[in-house]
């Protein structure tokens, strides 16, 4: 398992999903595992029932059939599949609702899906998913990418309310893709994943949506930040060690 | 997620299919991390055989495709791996010193050293070019690549004696970086080829130049880069055809970094913003208190039938 995961981290981004089916093919006993520790890129299904588009995740599965959060239906159908208690598929809609208006306010399209569940110990757990194609065919407004993928994967487990407090904790991941591809410049490709977790006992005065939407809310900043400044700016200054920029070389030159 | 135990009674794998599996991990390496990877496959592998055979097919291509530069036994000069000085698949010729290394793909190292054969060497003739070019490119290259090693090679008629007919001349470099303790590696690799054609009297050139960077610090992010560009210059004599030739090298290079640097430039305002916008549309943190109480409303209305 821990070659499994060292091979993940080295393995290019875009390739995860091929390298994750190589994995579970060879390694079929440690498949929860490897499903549950390696992020993949997200599916999507069409919910047939009101035409909208749901994202495919282990949380919302049942054998080969996926739970919609809009029709509340399994796709395909399939007869005895769990489903959220009524209290709490009233939060999950609810949550779906506003998650598609902070989506669309982020991210000027793609798609999402939040999904509920009973915990074993009498709290509860959400994930909260987004996907985004940002290529200048989908839904990249500026047209600067010539393929562009964002997947944002928040699963939280909220603890029970004890004296008006809740714990919370938030895992996120984001994996990413982007192509930019012009006759003077080539292909520019740049893709990873990231994952981190934060937690925190907060007040549920103002419910658990709101705590959780606003967790999500920061984490998606710190991380869109350290892939931008960190990851990003990391492999470009590989770039600049390979090969400085001409004021590096000239700033040498006397030494030498 | 339990219920995912039921994939323990499919059929074993078949020798070809771990194989082909082991193969793709070994050549999908980033820069400088196959020997990780390799450790990383035996264990998943848990089979020698299959490993020994991956390693043996995938090692070659890696390191010919990476142009990997080597040691030679005595530490007297570099040896590039690369398909232009490959003589036998563990030969690969440095034409600099005429010598040839004989390399042990696994272990990414030299074992051997003979001089070239006449054979194996080009005819005077080309040597003149190759020589002059390769002397103004290892200049230029020690100027702009810290850890840079070049090498040309003479290609197609290599055996030519005198002018009236065309050769072709290939000017690698390779340029990496390995800093594992900083989770940070990466490598340029620029193939230039260079054609003299006696005919036209002009020399045409084909550039294909390649970076990739990898960061790994709890994380997984990797740069991958790829541009191609062509130009041409007179046919001149050896000397003259050096200079014309490694200024235009010089020129495209430099204007290929600057245009990665613009790419990455471009990033925060521009091409990322396409995925994610750092503030909402409206420029503010995204109104959870509020939604809240719309939602309250919407819910009422519905509860008294009004949004019906």
């Amino acid at each position: 398992m821990e070659a499994a995961m060292g091979l993940m981290r080295r393995i290019p981004p875009k390739h995860t999903e091929t390298a994750l089916s190589a994995l579970l093919s060879l390694l079929p006993h440690h498949s929860s595992d490897l499903l549950s520790q390696v992020d993949q890129p997200l599916q999507v299904l069409c919910d047939v029932d009101c035409g909208k588009d749901f994202i495919l995740c282990e949380y919302n599965r049942d054998a080969d059939s996926y739970r919609s959060p809009w029709s509340n239906k399994y796709h395909p159908p399939l007869e005895d599949g769990p489903h959220p208690s009524s209290d709490l598929r009233k939060l999950e809609i609810e949550a779906n609702e506003v998650f598609a208006v902070y989506r669309d306010q982020y991210y000027e399209g793609g798609i999402s899906s939040v999904y509920l569940w009973e915990d074993d110990n009498e709290g509860f757990v959400a994930c909260f998913l987004i996907k985004k194609d940002g290529s200048k065919t989908a839904h990249g407004r500026r047209g600067y990418l010539e393929e562009g993928a964002w997947d944002a994967i928040h699963v939280i487990e909220v603890g029970p309310e004890e004296e008006g407090k809740a714990h919370y904790c938030l895992t996120s991941t984001v994996m990413l893709s982007l192509t930019t591809n012009d006759e003077s410049s080539g292909i520019f490709n740049l893709s990873g994943s990231i994952r981190r977790q934060m937690n925190m006992d907060l007040p549920v005065a103002e419910g658990h949506l709101c705590n959780m939407g606003r967790m999500i809310e920061e984490m998606e900043g710190k991380l869109r930040n350290s892939l931008d400044q960190v990851y990003f700016g990391k492999t470009k200054e590989m770039v600049c060690t390979l090969r400085p920029p001409a004021e590096l070389v000239q700033m040498r030159l006397p030494d030498s | 997620m339990s219920d995912e135990e039921e994939e323990t009674t499919e059929p074993e794998l078949s020798y070809k299919q771990k194989l082909e599996i082991a193969k793709w991990f070994l050549l999908n390496s980033p820069p400088g991390e196959i020997q990780y990877v390799a450790k990383d496959v035996k264990a998943v592998l848990k089979d020698e055989n299959v490993y020994e055979t991956a390693a043996a097919e995938a090692f070659p291509l890696y390191n010919k495709s990476h142009m990997i530069c080597l040691q030679l036994l005595d530490r007297s000069s570099d040896v590039l791996v690369t398909s232009f000085s490959e003589i036998s698949e563990d030969e690969y010729i440095d034409p600099r010193t005429a010598q040839v290394a004989v390399v042990d793909h696994v272990k990414q190292a030299c074992i051997e050293v003979r001089p070239a054969s006449d054979e194996e060497l080009p005819s005077a003739y080309i040597e003149e070019y190759r020589c002059a070019l390769d002397a103004e490119i290892s200049k230029y290259v020690g100027e702009v690549y810290p850890k840079g090693v070049c090498s040309v090679y003479s290609t197609k008629g290599k055996h030519v004696e005198e002018p009236g007919t065309d050769f072709e001349l290939v000017v690698v470099i390779s340029a990496s970086r390995h800093s594992p303790q900083n989770f940070c590696n990466g490598s340029w690799r620029s193939i230039w080829n260079v054609v003299f054609e006696d005919e036209l009297q002009i020399v045409e050139l084909r550039g294909r130049m390649q970076v990739g960077a990898h960061y790994f610090e709890e994380g997984n992010v990797q740069l991958d880069t790829k541009h191609e560009c062509k130009d041409s210059t007179a046919f001149q004599s050896a000397d003259d055809c050096a200079i014309s030739l490694t200024n235009i090298i010089r020129h495209h290079e430099t204007e290929y970094l600057n245009s990665l640097q613009t790419s990455y430039l471009n990033l925060p305002d521009n091409t990322f913003k396409d995925l994610r916008r750092k503030l909402p549309v409206t420029r503010t943190l995204f109104p959870w208190h509020n939604t809240m109480q719309f939602n309250l409303t919407r819910d009422i209305s519905k509860e008294l039938g009004i949004g019906k």
